[in-house]
């Protein structure tokens, strides 16, 4: 298998294994975690460094896998002390786990180079470099194995956990009620982060695993309203972001982990303006419909309040209307036109009337929107 | 030659000193008001989306003059800001999932940046990396003056506005009713947040600047109740962790200066944390170990008069934990309260049943009417 | 008996939706000058959207208000605002005396500092709400009670001739009642209009003497004692039984 090959397949498994939690993460509203997660692990990392001397230990997993989570759980103390906000919290401890992280490695692992791009970035340049080779034969890049058995793990907590998962996201309550414990499911769900973020830490780097586990599912919650799908669509969408991203990156000679956080957003971008349900195009032309329609149903309601009154002629004369409902004119001229295309209102004297059509619809309109007064306004 | 000679006597280590002192201060007084506004991580996406603004200003003007890439850098956290709340206002995508999706997309863009800047002839983008683990050992005295200036203004800004800044933060929905435009005042004082963070990067870096915005203002918190004296202090932590981080990764060998900084605030924070009065954490230990001395006696007498009354036999006795419930009581706590139950009994006023069972006498009701009673137990 | 009345407050049309679902809707609502006014309702009903659109706070669709003849804008001087007490992190770190005075901010305006005069004004107000002890208590060490008190105070500094509230009794503690109580009464003593969003139907008559009856629409509104009828609340609350336990 060539090399090109080999990086974009890389690409397609972080991007799976990272969207399986980040699905849960974003609907759990903690896509900040995974900001915090990806730099903090790399202090587990020294440390297991330091312990075992080794770069390629799978130690550093479990090392990188612990500070995860004590992440979280310094997070959840920090914020249970009620002394500062919950984002406060996470803004001071990554930074200082960080902050020892590179020390110590500036300090005492000098002689390792670990330098600034390859944290942040990875290496998936070099991963094809990177191989198993087991008595003379070849299986393949290292980071194909480790992230695919990553990917096994998180499929398997997902499926595993499905309803776990399901019922602590929407409905903790309930969870409760029904004795899973949220606190369980969210420590398991952030080891599997962590875990995920490790593996694929070494090969995009800590900025990708971010834009992996956060934009696929916010690119596919836009899609879809079912759980499942979502899961379905933001693992597509992350390989797809991968192998476009791979592809531009070898174009243009430049960082390949980078120009694909950079399609995440283009894909995201594309989606959150052109979506056919939730799109912003179809979301503000709907808006603007909706609300021509309400405008006119509120001024037919506005004559039918007013019909049976005495001083009807001040109500419902277009005048009077137009300082009453604050409306502008050439605003009320299009409503009322639209109203007299549908033969829902006529206009006699400047004083508008509701046909009979127009009064049905109007009171028939307003039942469906409030609800059954027709004994109320008729009595 | 000891460090402090040695910060009058180099020129580099005091204005580098400096520097970093200034941008922690700018970083803490600011920061008091994104930690109460509750936009620390806001702070943080911002840092990391300033990115791509320095690369594309050197690109466009090739030049390494730290207000031209300051200013690439503002334009860039003001566009992530609009992104992020954009993003939030027209979809129903939640804030911390904007926040992480136009950090991490901004970030990478400028990485890519970065390594395409690398393979020019010409460059020399180890100005730029600078910007992402913070290199306060390049500050020069122009960018020193540059500090004062900005510094200035955002303190002069905030002193002019300090009521309405005050206002809008706590209530601003009410600042509204006052006649306060809300809206023109938080684009003011969220501008000058992202100008204090554009400035800080220098010293810390993108990574660590959430650290300089939010944990002095944290750390400050914990010392008063006041918001004027909060930003002060906050200030102050901001300034001299900048200042001793940066001579501390002066005298000890490769010690990265943001790095350090960070790691001096934070230990300010956790000091504070543990040591500040009234809300600091070993306080609150001391004061519940006071409080467990003063088991009023009056107030157990008088439970267990209540508790009396609720039988037809008013002799009926009770259990230590119905005269006093207490499900953190530990056994300190309860040797003490046994005492005090037992100097009850020697004075007449209750007796002892068995075990630890406890019931009033009529001396001790009558000392509960004639004398508690009136007392408005 | 038509008598004269001067209203201060006119609502003309008001329409409130938000996207296609009305929360108000068409509503017309005159207010008396010096009347001391409870809002009722069902929740949902628009109780609070109505105050918040009087206030200039939200959009309306279509409607206006005026406040004297003149729009909210130009009035706004004169009217104060206690708005309920879930609507601000009480962690601020700011004392009582600090959130009272921001009352007077309106009436210093931009840029200046509270006077010797504004100090004093707050904690006369802070008298009269009996939250004299706590000046210089941290907000986050209030009951839900005192705050609501702390609030109040900041909208009598106001000095304004209406006050809208927004379920000022709502979780209160009994003296805390009593203290809001005294302030309405003194309120209307001094010729003021107060209107209040008000959630239990069982003290309407206590303590006011005008109603508005709302849900969604204007169900009817006038003095307490002519409109506050187990017809109109049924209409209101769209049931069949007693409302009121009288």
């Amino acid at each position: 298998m060539n090399p090109e090959l080999e990086i974009q397949m890389i690409a397609v498994i972080v991007a799976v294994a990272s969207s399986l939690p980040g699905v849960f993460l974003v609907l759990r509203r903690m896509a900040m975690m995974t900001d915090a997660i990806t730099h903090t692990i790399l202090l587990g990392i020294v440390i297991a460094f330091f312990i075992t001397g080794s770069l390629t230990s799978p130690l550093l997993v479990v090392g990188a896998a612990i500070m995860g989570l004590l992440t979280v759980f310094l997070t959840e103390v920090l914020n249970n002390t009620n002394l500062m906000s919950k984002d406060s919290a996470i803004g001071i401890v990554f930074p200082l786990l960080f902050s020892i992280a590179i020390i110590l490695i500036s300090k005492y692992a000098g002689s390792v180079h670990l330098d600034t791009d390859s944290v942040l970035l990875g290496q998936i340049e070099f991963a094809p470099f990177d191989r198993i080779i087991i008595g003379g034969k070849d299986f393949g890049p290292r980071a194909i194995y480790m992230m695919g058995t990553i990917l096994v793990i998180n499929l398997v907590f997902v499926v595993a956990f499905f309803k776990e998962l399901k019922i602590v996201t929407f409905d903790p309550a309930l969870a409760a009620v029904l004795g899973i414990t949220p606190t369980l499911i969210h420590y398991m769900l952030m080891g599997v982060v962590s875990v995920t973020a490790v593996g694929a830490f070494e090969a995009v780097g800590s900025i990708l695993v971010i834009a992996f586990m956060v934009g696929p599912p916010v690119t596919a919650y836009l899609l879809t309203d079912d759980l499942k799908k979502m899961i379905v669509f933001s693992s597509i969408i992350g390989a797809l972001n991968g192998v476009i991203g791979f592809n531009i990156a070898m174009q243009a000679d430049v960082s390949i982990a980078g120009t694909m956080a950079v399609v995440t957003g283009i894909t995201f971008g594309l989606v959150f303006i052109f979506a056919p349900k939730k799109g912003l195009i179809t979301t503000m032309n709907r808006r603007r419909v909706q609300k021509k329609q309400f405008a006119a149903n509120s001024l037919l309601f506005h004559i039918l309040n007013h019909e049976r009154e005495d001083d009807v002629d001040y109500h419902n004369s277009i005048s009077n209307i137009e300082v009453n409902l604050n409306w502008h004119k050439g605003y009320l001229d299009k409503i009322i036109d639209s109203l007299m295309d549908n033969k829902q209102i006529i206009i006699e004297n400047n004083i508008i009337y509701l046909t009979d059509e127009g009064r049905e619809y109007s009171i028939k309109s307003y039942e469906d929107i409030v609800g059954s007064l027709k004994g109320a306004y008729l009595s | 030659m000891d460090i402090f000679t040695l910060i009058f006597t180099d020129y580099t280590l005091r204005i580098v000193s400096i520097g970093s002192m200034l941008l922690g201060i700018i970083a803490g007084i600011l920061g008091s008001f994104a930690v109460v506004r509750k936009e620390s991580l806001l702070g943080d996406a911002i840092s990391h989306a300033a990115l791509p603004g320095i690369a594309v200003v050197y690109l466009i003007t090739q030049t390494k003059n730290t207000e031209v890439l300051l200013f690439g850098a503002l334009l860039s956290g003001v566009l992530a800001t609009f992104l992020i709340l954009s993003i939030e206002k027209y979809s129903r995508i939640k804030f911390d999932s904007s926040l992480a999706l136009v950090l991490s997309v901004f970030f990478g863009a400028g990485m890519v940046l970065l390594t395409y800047i690398q393979k020019m002839p010409d460059a020399n983008q180890a100005g730029l990396e600078s910007f992402i683990y913070g290199q306060a050992s390049t500050l020069l005295k122009r960018d020193i003056n540059l500090m004062l200036i900005v510094g200035g203004i955002l303190v002069f800004l905030i002193v002019l506005f300090w009521k309405e800044f005050k206002l809008i933060s706590f209530d601003s929905q009410y600042a509204e009713i006052l006649g306060f435009s809300s809206k023109k005042i938080t684009i003011l004082l969220s501008t000058m947040i992202v100008i204090s963070i554009v400035i800080g990067l220098q010293s810390v870096g993108v990574i660590l600047m959430s650290a300089m915005l939010t944990a002095p203002a944290v750390a400050a918190r914990q010392w008063t109740n006041k918001l004027s004296k909060m930003v002060v202090l906050s200030g102050f932590f901001g300034g001299i962790s900048g200042i001793i981080g940066t001579l501390i990764s002066s005298m000890v060998s490769n010690l990265p200066t943001g790095p350090t900084i960070v790691l001096t605030i934070s230990i300010i924070v956790i000091l504070s944390l543990a040591f500040a009065p009234n809300r600091g954490l070993v306080w609150k230990r001391i004061k519940e170990k006071e409080s467990r001395r003063n088991i009023d006696k009056n107030q157990l007498l008088f439970n267990i008069y209540e508790l009396a009354l609720n039988h037809e036999n008013i002799y009926h006795s009770h259990s230590i934990d119905t005269i006093k419930p207490d499900t953190n009581r530990d056994r300190e706590s309860t040797n003490i309260l046994i005492g005090r139950l037992s100097g009850l009994e020697d004075d007449g006023l209750i007796k002892r049943d068995y075990f630890d069972h406890w019931h009033i006498t009529e001396d001790g009701i009558s000392y509960v009417e004639n004398n508690l009673l009136k007392e408005g137990y | 008996m038509e008598k004269e009345v001067k209203y201060i407050i006119e609502v003309e049309d008001m329409t409130v939706a938000y996207n296609v679902k009305p929360v108000l809707w068409d509503i017309d609502l005159k207010i008396p000058k010096g009347v001391l006014m409870a809002i009722i309702g069902p929740n949902g009903a628009g109780k609070s959207t109505l105050i918040k659109a009087m206030l200039d706070l939200i959009k309306p669709v279509s409607g206006n208000v005026s406040f004297n003849g003149k729009s909210y804008k130009e009035e706004r001087k004169h009217i104060g605002y206690v708005p309920q007490s879930e609507s601000v992190d009480w962690d601020f770190p700011a004392s009582v005396l600090d959130v009272v005075l921001m009352g007077r901010y309106g009436k210093l305006g931009w840029f200046k500092r509270p006077k010797e005069e504004d100090r004093k004004k707050s904690l006369e107000a802070l008298e009269k709400v009996d939250m004299g002890e706590f000046v210089d208590r941290q907000i986050s060490e209030l009951s839900g009670g005192q705050q609501q008190r702390v609030f109040l105070a900041r909208a009598l500094v106001q000095e304004a001739d209406i006050y809208f509230m927004d379920e000022p009794f709502k979780g209160v503690d009994a003296k805390t009642e009593v203290a809001i109580m005294n302030i309405l009464k003194d309120l209307k003593n001094q010729g003021k209009t107060v209107i209040v969003v008000h959630h239990d139907l069982q003290t309407v008559e206590h303590y006011f003497d005008w109603v508005t009856l709302l849900n969604t629409q204007l169900i009817v509104s006038g003095p307490v004692k002519e409109v506050y009828t187990e017809e109109n609340l049924n209409k209101a609350y769209r049931s069949k039984g007693k409302i009121l336990r009288r």
